[in-house]
């Protein structure tokens, strides 16, 4: 019993629970009796001893339900199998912070694609499609009227009758009067076209099967006269390795070829005509040479088989010779001038063709 | 379209601020979880639990441990942090991480050396802060908490029941002359400092010798 009294005056002391006098008569017994002031050092050290053991096995307590609480919510894996609860649900409490950001980032996204695609997009308005419709309203009279037109040109061919030959040809006077080849026109009837793909009709005025040569005259209203040609006829001979050029028609479209003068003569020394080297293709028959002056000195006509780029040419001085024939036979031809000055000399090429093009026609001759 | 360029900017600009910040908000939220495990707060313990045990877990797995000895291992690094977080001198001088699993590191290669299983297939290359002095102390509290606890085990009932209300509980002594049927809270008192008095011999004939 006295150590009880004792053990619990020490804790009082400790614990500084005694009143003034009280500790004043305790304090004087511990200083006279050494025993009692080792039992007080001594529980001093036990009291926080007991702290330490105290807090610490509630430390202890408290991490081991932690340590049960996560392991049961499934943030912890010990092996063996998973907690009771769902393994969805654990998912859930793993991965729901992820999952929020995941969500809210592609929220973001939609709203910005969204956003641009309202900005982007463009104004939709009632007049406008009323306009459009309007619009190809107008188109679709044009493409009638259109329509009308390419009817028209067609019917220059007449209906019955069959395409046989095609060639080139070029104005030797600016009121239509055309030259080409005599083999170009078979049939009975040709018409002509420009290099912007006009067809005018034309009447065949005259034709020389010796000379391989031919004149046409447009007979079209719509017909507009060049002013000049451009080029000149030349009326003597030229002479071998002079630089010439072509424009024809070897197909729909207008075609360019460039080569020289490589002999006097012509197919079996045949004097009216001249050898050339160029590109030449059938189509190309009745189609100019020119030098690079702006002279004609030549028509395509003929090539030799099984030699490619032995082309000949009639020689231009046979255009003068022909004409004169034909104001001689009929007054009617009397007015017709042929072009005698070049305004080509000089010019670059590609100006030259821009301005001789015009002049240079697609023959095409059908038979009935 | 510009919006969305603004936009653009604004994010690259401002991520490395945002890192700073998060930092400085790490810094301050390990202290306030050491603060809370010092205290005995479980959100603190949960916490620290969460962001360290599966490292600790996986270092011991990977090292001839079981699930047990991580619990075990991880359990006693978060004793010597509070140890540490408790004393005075205390300054967090690397993240808790780091902490925790040095000192877990550290007792581990010490249970495997005990048991004789020490291979050298624990990696060095791993950051870790010396914790040698700390784990001392740990080792000379961790001794005294098992005379304290061999002591209070060998008590008996009611007296280790009693003592355990009072000193572990923190139950007053109305409270425990209720609970164990004692007439009025001075027989419980009278009873408590009987049993104190068989604890302190107990405890002392074992600390004496232990010191």
């Amino acid at each position: 019993m006295d150590d009880n009294l004792l053990l619990e005056a020490i804790e009082r002391y400790l614990s500084g629970d005694m009143n003034t006098a009280e500790r004043a008569y305790f304090e004087t017994l511990r200083k006279n009796t050494p025993e009692i002031d080792q039992m007080v050092v001594e529980h001093s050290m036990f009291q926080h001893q007991m702290d330490n053991y105290s807090f610490q096995y509630n430390l202890k307590q408290n991490i081991q339900e932690v340590h049960s609480k996560l392991l049961e919510r499934g943030d912890l894996y010990e092996g063996g199998e998973l907690s009771k609860k769902g393994r969805v649900i654990q998912l859930w409490n793993k991965y729901k912070r992820v999952t929020a950001i995941a969500a809210s980032v592609g929220g973001v996204i939609a709203l910005i694609i969204s956003g641009l695609a309202v900005y982007f997009s463009p104004v939709v308005n009632g007049n406008q499609i009323e306009e459009l419709s309007k619009a190809i309203e107008v188109i679709k009279r044009n493409q009638q009227y259109q329509g009308t037109l390419i009817n028209e040109v067609k019917s220059k061919i007449p209906e019955n009758a069959k395409l046989i030959s095609g060639g080139s040809g070029f104005l030797i006077d600016v009121k239509g009067y055309i030259i080409t080849n005599a083999h170009v026109l078979k049939g009975s009837g040709a018409v002509v076209v420009n290099s912007k793909g006009q067809e005018f009709n034309a009447i065949i005025v005259n034709i020389d099967t010796d000379k391989d040569l031919a004149i046409l005259k447009i007979n079209d209203p719509e017909y507009e006269p060049l002013r000049n040609l451009p080029y000149s006829i030349r009326k003597n001979n030229s002479d071998l390795g002079e630089q010439i050029f072509t424009l024809g028609y070897p197909r729909n479209d207008i075609v360019y070829g460039e080569g020289y003068v490589s002999a006097r003569t012509g197919f079996n020394s045949d004097s009216l005509t001249y050898q050339v080297q160029i590109s030449a293709n059938p189509g190309n028959s009745g189609g100019p040479v020119f030098n690079n002056n702006g002279e004609v000195i030549g028509i395509l006509s003929t090539r030799q088989a099984q030699a490619a780029g032995v082309v000949f040419a009639v020689k231009s001085k046979n255009i003068y010779q022909m004409v004169d024939e034909l104001k001689k036979s009929d007054t009617a031809f009397e007015k017709i001038k042929l072009p005698v000055h070049s305004t080509l000399k000089g010019v670059e090429r590609k100006q030259q063709i821009i301005r001789l093009e015009e002049s240079v026609f697609y023959v095409k001759a059908f038979r009935k | 379209m510009k919006k969305i360029f603004l936009g653009l900017f604004w994010v690259t600009f401002a991520l490395p601020n945002v890192l700073k910040v998060q930092k400085v908000k790490a810094d301050t939220n390990e202290q306030a979880l050491l603060k809370g495990l010092a205290n005995n707060d479980s959100k603190a313990i949960e916490t620290i639990y969460k962001d360290n045990f599966t490292m600790v877990q996986t270092f011991i797995l990977q090292n001839n441990g079981s699930y047990d000895d991580a619990r075990d291992v991880f359990q006693e690094a978060m004793i010597a942090l509070y140890e540490k977080a408790q004393s005075n001198s205390f300054v967090l001088t690397c993240q808790i991480k780091t902490y925790v699993y040095s000192i877990c590191r550290r007792l581990w290669l010490k249970r495997l050396q005990q048991i004789g299983r020490f291979t050298n297939q624990v990696d060095n290359l791993d950051e870790t802060v010396p914790v040698e002095d700390d784990l001392e102390l740990h080792e000379k509290r961790n001794a005294e908490f098992a005379i304290m606890d061999r002591a209070m085990n060998s008590l008996g009932e009611p007296c280790k029941s009693l003592l355990q209300g009072y000193y572990l509980k923190k139950m007053g002594m109305q409270d425990l002359a209720d609970e164990f049927g004692y007439t009025n809270a001075d027989n419980a008192k009278n009873q408590k400092y009987k049993c104190l008095l068989r604890l302190k011999k107990l405890f002392f004939s074992q600390y004496n010798i232990g010191d």
